[in-house]
């Protein structure tokens, strides 16, 4: 675990030292968030129909756009092999790569989507399960951009095939999410989907490292 | 480290890389003490041989055995005795001199102190710049002491003398021979091979 430590809090420290790169997913989100309703009828009621399923899918693709370099960086200049020797489980490392990742992702795109909900007027009640819901969904998205991202180590513009790899396996993440979401919206109880989330993030969290730790060993031969 | 003496061992590999077999049939075997350099032209599987003592790749046919445990086999806490540094420096631009050498030590589990390492290399006033200010040569220096601090029984370099001066050279043979008079084990992957030899080296030709 002490090497969990170690390869986490070097790759926050690369993350943050590169914030701009950090930034890039985030206005993403915000731009392709803010030109829907000029799009779109810009009355309220038509809004808050449609606003959940556009939070969803622009904080689905925007966590596909960061994930693209989490090996190929490493890999290019001859790390990916260190950490590949390193005394220590590759899985172990591999998952602090993610949980860096998401911590350096995610977690400020969760604290951005309460603000751009509001401008789709979705009830205040529904907020905090939006936010609970993304919490529980962004780490096993991040475990399945990561297995593509492993998946396409030694391919030199891989984000489009990460795409369309990934964007099918996290249809269900975006249905028990939204779901979870429009409960809420409605003032029904939104547990359900909420573990359903919860558990899809267990069954990744546990066997997503062990797959993606064989597919970089793969990739790197 | 009171580990039984090192012994690496090849017997009969085929080096591929990719979809052509570049070497058929090598074997060698090095004791405590011993270095192999790994001579021949470019293209001729110098690299990828290293990689498959690494255990980076597997044998497609042979056996390499570290210690009479196939390489690949090795369990996590056996893989800190061999330390691998291949052509690239394996440095991140973006974090300091000494960063990257903490990291490769914290990696390793070996404790923090390296300011005499960073002296011996010439580093010690670089040591809070960023690697991507760095010439070439002053990347492989950093990348030789990432080497160093892991503090393995059995060394693979590909190449450690590109970039060096001479200086750089001196210190680096001064670690071989060290290295190799404490117990431990190298194999070195060079065009230089007059540069290195020393009584009782290997060579193997490719």
């Amino acid at each position: 675990m002490d090497l969990f430590a170690t390869v986490l809090k070097r790759d926050l420290k690369l993350a943050f030292r590169r914030w701009s790169e950090l930034a890039n997913p985030l206005l993403f989100f915000l731009v392709v968030t803010a030109i829907f309703p000029l799009a779109l009828p810009p009355s309220a009621p038509e809004l808050e129909v449609l606003g959940t399923g556009i939070l969803w899918v622009a904080a689905l693709l925007s966590s596909l756009l960061g994930l693209d370099g989490l090996f190929r960086n490493d890999a290019d200049d001859g790390s990916l092999e260190q950490l590949l020797l390193s005394p220590a489980p590759f899985s172990i490392v591999v998952l602090a790569k993610v949980v860096a990742h998401w911590i350096s992702s995610a977690v400020p795109l969760v604290g951005l989507v309460p603000v751009v909900a509001l401008s789709f007027y979705l009830p205040g009640d529904a907020l905090g399960v939006l936010v609970v819901a993304l919490l529980l969904a962004t780490p096993t998205i991040s475990i399945l951009v990561a297995l593509g991202a492993a998946l396409t180590v030694s391919l030199k513009n891989a984000a489009s095939v990460i795409g369309l790899l990934i964007l099918p396996l996290c249809a269900p993440l975006l249905i028990f999410g939204t779901r979870a979401t429009d409960f809420a919206a409605h003032g029904e109880s939104a547990v359900g989907p909420l573990y359903l989330l919860a558990a899809l993030a267990m069954l990744a969290i546990s066997l997503g490292p062990i797959a993606i730790a064989a597919a970089v060993r793969v990739g790197l031969e | 480290m009171n580990q039984p003496a090192g012994v690496l061992e090849a017997r009969d590999v085929d080096v591929w890389r990719g979809e052509r077999c570049l070497v058929r049939g090598l074997s060698f075997a090095l004791h405590a003490g011993q270095m192999a350099l790994v001579v021949g032209p470019n293209g001729a599987g110098k690299t990828s041989l290293l990689r498959l003592l690494a255990g980076l790749a597997p044998c497609v046919a042979g056996r390499i055995t570290w210690n009479s445990v196939a390489v690949l086999d090795v369990p996590p806490e056996g893989r800190g005795e061999i330390v691998y540094r291949g052509h690239l420096d394996a440095l991140k631009k973006d974090l300091t001199v000494e960063e990257n050498i903490a990291f490769c030590a914290a990696l390793r589990r070996q404790p923090h102190g390296f300011d005499g390492l960073l002296a011996a290399l010439g580093l010690r006033e670089l040591k809070d710049r960023q690697v991507r200010f760095l010439s070439a040569g002053q990347r492989r220096r950093t990348g030789l002491a990432c080497m160093r601090v892991a503090a393995a029984r059995l060394w693979l370099l590909d190449e450690p003398l590109t970039n060096l001066d001479s200086a750089g050279r001196d210190t680096v043979r001064g670690w071989l021979e060290e290295h190799l008079r404490s117990g431990g084990l190298a194999v070195v992957a060079t065009h230089e091979p007059g540069e290195l030899a020393r009584p009782g080296t290997i060579l193997v030709e490719l």
